[in-house]
């Protein structure tokens, strides 16, 4: 199965996951500090900057964007509920 | 006969100054245009206001403009604009700063926009998804905003403003605003405290200390590691005055309140486990069986080294001493028999105490005895998932009187708790 090496930036975290994986489901293992409110991409509140990689994290929702839009989220933010992982390296830290 | 005159009476009770609606000057063109509110006696549900409180918002004049930071709640926007008025014309607002869009800071500012239409608004990059939903009410959206971040400047002309991103302190909007050339940190809700005092200046005020800790406690405890990340920023600032959003202007010994932040956001027990995990266990037994399962998991966990466990009986103490345990603490496990289909109050009452503390990234777990329908243990778990412990272990449940196989089952639960304690976070994912 492909895999992604995901870092947290802001707790020193790298490790590696099924592709698939949204990044709510392993910050929230790692215990870094992105937070999170709805886990639907509804609320906004795991906004994630993406620091490297964006290119490995599969293209946004159509909802993912509005949201992103809404917050006037500058480029390279994601949401960290929605965005899933491809493979390749991704670092995020929270915003 | 004497004529009652309870309205002069009162008056003359007052500190002076508290109805002037003069405007304030802080420092060399910068004024205190805030209210102050000596009446309230609760704040946000979760606070008691002895001493009421005061909103403080702030005018700093440039060269080029003038910006307003931070308003007034909505039952007190009339002092806030009178003060306002005192002090420029609303056709010189250029910049309007929301650090923090709370109702108590932001009541004023849908009329603060009416009267102002050309400011532009700076807020953090978290804020404009609340901004909307606070203003839907109001019919003003900010024409002009943009969101700012650490680095952002805006130049009032000899004046410029310099942008720290400080989040979830205590909200996720939160920010702080630096008055670079006169060393002025308008900090919003930190370093501010519920204490309603005309004199304004810490020098000035009566003792306001027990405020300050009690608004920290309850305010910025639960946000300890972001309040840690926003002193890494605020620390090297060169600081004359520190300009809070509630409660005297800090102009005396400034850095003190930031060191004595810095203490309060640092582990306040001494870890004496060193490098090890902390696993704490507690229980509740009405007739010994959750007990016996308490010990058990115990002596699992121990098994495995690098894990320090400690036992407690959730009868003996108060919650709040539990508290301060789990908030220096990699782990818990809770034990409670289930009693007419639930967990047991103190079981509750210790999980609703949690929301003082930081739990990101600490594990949970549950285990019970139980006589028939056994609620208890998947509750607990349910409730220690809402609050963001990471739950990587089942429950674990035993009717009545363990067995000694179930009894090394117990073991087995705290040995799988040890064990995902000293996993590292790198080889969790797959893990767990
Ligand atoms: C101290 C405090 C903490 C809050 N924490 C949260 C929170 O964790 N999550 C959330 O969604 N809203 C949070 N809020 C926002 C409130 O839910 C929101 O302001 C709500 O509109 C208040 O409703 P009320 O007017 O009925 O009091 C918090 C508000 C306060 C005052
Ligand atoms: S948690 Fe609500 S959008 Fe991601
Ligand atoms: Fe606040
Ligand atoms: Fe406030």
């Amino acid at each position: 199965m492909p895999k992604a090496k995901v870092t947290f930036a802001d707790v020193g975290v790298t490790l590696t996951v099924p592709a698939g994986t949204r990044l709510i489901e392993v910050s929230e293992k790692v215990g870094a500090g992105i937070t999170y409110g709805c886990r639907e991409g509804e609320c906004g509140t795991c906004l994630t900057k993406v620091i490297s990689g964006g290119e490995n994290l599969a293209a946004p929702s159509v909802l993912e964007d509005q949201v992103l839009k809404d917050s006037f989220a500058p480029r390279g933010h994601r949401l960290a509920c929605q965005a899933q992982v491809l493979g390749g390296d991704i670092v995020v830290k929270p915003v | 006969m004497a004529m009652p005159e309870p309205i002069i009476a009162r008056r003359r009770n007052e500190p002076m100054g508290s109805n002037t609606n003069r405007a304030i000057e802080i420092a060399p063109g910068v004024h205190w245009v805030g209210a102050f509110d000596p009446d309230l006696r609760s704040f946000d549900l979760i606070l008691r206001t002895a001493n009421g409180t005061s909103y403080n918002a702030y005018a700093v004049r440039g060269e080029q403009g003038v910006a307003v930071i931070d308003t007034v709640k909505e039952n007190f926007a009339g002092d806030f604009f009178a003060r306002l008025e005192s002090v420029c014309d609303y056709a010189e607002i250029t910049t309007v700063v929301v650090n923090h869009l709370e109702p108590d800071h932001s009541g004023a500012l849908p009329e603060l926009l009416r009267r102002a239409p050309q400011a532009q608004v700076c807020l953090s990059i978290r804020a404009p998804l609340m901004l909307k939903a606070l203003l839907r009410a109001a019919d003003t959206l900010p024409r002009g905003f943009k969101t700012v971040t650490t680095g952002d400047r805006v130049d009032l002309g000899g004046r410029t403003l310099g942008f720290l991103h400080t989040p979830y302190l205590h909200w996720p909007d939160t920010q702080c605003t630096y008055l670079g050339e006169l060393g002025i940190l308008f900090s919003g809700d930190v370093f501010g405290c519920h204490f309603c005092d005309t004199r304004l200046f810490n020098d000035k005020v009566g003792d306001f200390r027990f405020s300050f800790e009690y608004y920290y406690a309850h305010i910025m405890r639960p946000f300890r590691t972001h309040v840690a990340r926003a002193l890494d920023l605020i620390e090297p600032l060169d600081l004359s005055i520190v300009a809070p959003a509630h409660g005297p202007v800090l102009r005396h010994g400034p850095r003190d309140y930031i060191k004595r932040y810095r203490e309060l956001a640092t582990p306040r027990l001494t870890n004496e486990a060193g490098g090890e995990k902390t696993l704490l266990v507690f229980y509740l037994s009405a007739y010994g069986n959750t007990r016996r399962m308490a010990e058990a998991v115990r002596t699992g966990a121990e098994t495995l080294t690098g894990v320090r466990v400690s036992l407690y009986d959730l009868e003996g103490v108060e919650p709040a001493s539990f508290v301060d345990l789990i908030e220096e603490a990699d782990g818990f496990a809770l034990g409670s028999p289930t009693i007419n289909g639930d967990g047991v109050k103190p079981v509750w009452d210790l999980l609703s105490s949690l929301t003082a503390i930081d739990i990101a990234g600490k594990l949970g777990a549950a285990f019970g005895s139980y006589g028939w329908s056994g609620e208890a243990v998947e509750m607990i778990e349910h409730r220690l998932r809402g609050l963001k412990f990471r739950v990587p272990i089942a429950g674990l449940k035993v009717k009545l009187t363990p067995t000694s196989s179930e009894l090394k089952q117990c073991q087995v639960f705290g040995r799988q708790l040890a064990d995902a304690l000293i996993t590292p976070a790198s080889q969790r994912f797959n893990a767990d």
